[in-house]
């Protein structure tokens, strides 16, 4: 595929993505390329297929036609085994969290770890677990189970059992939706740190656009499940499009 | 091909297809799907029953190959008997020993018209072993275990908890589904024999208080007539229900859709359908075990 910074190293590629439920086309017709260690921010209306597209990269769902490359492969090519050695690479924050009932925080941060660094000694499981739980801000949260936490400390957790794996590339799904201006700010400085500190390659659903502006380098709009809109928070918004100007004005201008 | 041919072949591979459509939400093409009516080889109900049958039959198979394939998940086998097996034996104990008295307070009356109250035992030994202990334990199980399944996988889809568990790299259906059906397969024939002695213990209380009978009297006599093809039958009876609980509560729960609505609809359909499936699955099961009998 045509790289439009040749440069930088894609890291995810999509072309011509058409993707559809029932009788209900969802996308049609996406192309988009991200770029290793860059926040690449994904805005539109809700049910405009902004969350398909990240399940499509992660494999979650099959796509109907079209390609989506991550690191060089075919996500929709791929036999069971090789997408779950793909998904080591790739870390999924979910909009709901996603936290497993049934276990405690320790063990919602223990159980990927564990699978997917066998070596790793008990000692160093705990050491691994107590410091990311401390950098988040929730050292003491280890024994709770998640009915226990609130909505901030729940997306938290959620995204520190994905880092904790150190994946290369990152999807959030609304990782500030429903939480306070003071909570999401600390999660918007972590995506940051995450990039920063790991390199890693983010794509970020969201609706915030404080979220959008603050980690993100390159904006898409998403529109009934195409791309009407690309570029710096400033250029996208600096658009008088009537699709794209309710957002800036819901945010920034009541 | 004859014209009958033509008439079963057709439909058979056409829901074929459409079953492979459903299961893996994968459509052909954009195009075929937009604004175009539903259509149907038989009647809507007709063609849902047997793509479910299909479904099902796929995600069996799934099972046995996943059940053969490392790696294997030892520590949730074993939570899993614990709670499928363990948090089961106090209700087990109760319905097992009402099972056991009531059936011997109830054939009393009958056995001593004829002056037969000795052959209580024995008559209530056969009908534990060879037909109470295994279908009622599999019908409380359906009830218990199987919604119990049905609601946790259902909750566990619905909140994304299994796409979680599929982004860490592990395999949920693995982790989930061939954990649950193990337990199944394996605690729902060691529970028809747990409820088997109670039943037997219940029933003797109710001799005991009429005749003078020794514990040990009482379990030779109820134990006598029973053979090895009579033993094989309700171990083999309470894999088969256990299997199918397993497979049909896991079934639902891991392909609920729909929110709290579906969670409901899927924990209800994971005691209907293998309490239906049970009472199928004992009628082939007896006929079977009698013709071997007979060989």
């Amino acid at each position: 595929m045509y790289n439009s910074q040749p440069d930088k190293e894609i890291v995810i590629s999509i072309h011509g993505l058409y993707k559809s439920f029932d009788e209900c086309p969802v996308l049609q017709g996406i192309n988009m390329e991200v770029y290793k260690s860059e926040n690449v921010i994904v805005l539109g209306p809700s049910g405009s297929g902004k969350s398909v597209l990240i399940k499509l990269i992660a494999g979650l769902l099959k796509p109907e036609a079209g390609s989506v490359k991550v690191m060089g492969k075919e996500v929709g090519k791929l036999d069971k085994r090789e997408l779950m050695g793909l998904r080591t690479k790739i870390g999924f924050s979910f909009q709901g969290s996603a936290l497993y009932d049934s276990m405690t925080v320790y063990e919602n941060m223990e159980f990927a770890l564990v699978r997917q660094f066998k070596n790793m000694h008990g000692g160093e499981v705990r050491k691994t677990i107590r410091e990311m739980l401390e950098a988040i801000g929730l050292g003491n949260a280890k024994n709770k189970m998640p009915s226990e936490l609130s909505g901030g400390q729940k997306k938290r957790i959620g995204i520190a059992r994905t880092l904790i794996l150190r994946p290369e590339i990152m999807l959030y799904d609304e990782p500030t939706a429903g939480l306070d201006p003071v909570t999401s700010g600390g999660i918007n400085d972590l995506i940051n740190e995450v990039q920063i500190k790991n390199k890693t390659t983010s794509i970020i659903i969201t609706h915030d656009l404080t979220c959008a502006k603050k980690t993100g380098d390159r904006l898409f709009i998403m529109h009934n499940g195409k791309f009407i809109k690309e570029g710096s928070f400033d250029e996208v918004f600096a658009s008088k499009d009537e699709r794209i100007k309710p957002f800036y004005d819901y945010n920034f201008t009541q | 091909m004859n014209d009958w041919q033509c008439f079963f072949l057709i439909p058979i591979v056409g829901l074929h297809y459409r079953a492979k459509d459903k299961l893996t939400s994968k459509r052909y093409s954009v195009e075929s799907n937009i604004n175009q009516p539903e259509k149907y080889f038989i009647t809507k109900g007709i063609d849902t029953f047997f793509i479910e049958v299909y479904n099902i039959a796929k995600f069996t198979g799934l099972f046995f190959k996943d059940l053969f394939t490392p790696p294997v998940e030892p520590r949730e086998i074993i939570n899993q008997c614990y709670e499928i097996g363990y948090r089961s034996l106090a209700l087990i104990s109760v319905t097992g020993f009402i099972i056991g008295a009531v059936f011997t307070k109830q054939s009393r009356p009958s056995l001593a018209n004829f002056g037969a109250t000795s052959w209580l035992p024995s008559l209530v030994g056969i009908a534990i072993i060879k037909a109470l202990a295994p279908l009622v334990t599999a019908l409380i199980c359906a009830g218990k275990v199987g919604s119990g399944i049905g609601a946790e996988l259902g909750s566990m889809r619905v909140s994304e908890q299994i796409d979680a568990i599929e982004m860490s790299g592990t395999d949920p259906f693995k982790y989930l589904v061939v954990t649950r059906v193990m337990a199944t397969t394996f605690m729902i024939p060691v529970l028809v024999f747990y409820m088997a002695l109670i039943a037997m213990m219940g029933s003797f209380v109710n001799v005991s208080i009429n005749e003078h009978t020794s514990f040990t009297t009482f379990i030779n006599a109820a134990l006598g007539d029973i053979n090895f093809m009579d033993y094989a039958s309700c171990i083999v009876r309470a894999m088969v229900y256990g299997l199918t609980i397993g497979i049909i509560s896991c079934y639902k729960g891991f392909n609920t859709a729909g929110g709290t609505e579906g969670v409901g609809k899927a924990a209800n359909a994971s005691v209907v359908l293998p309490m239906f499936l049970i009472f199928i699955e004992e009628v082939f099961i007896v006929q079977i075990f009698n013709w071997l009998k007979h060989v």
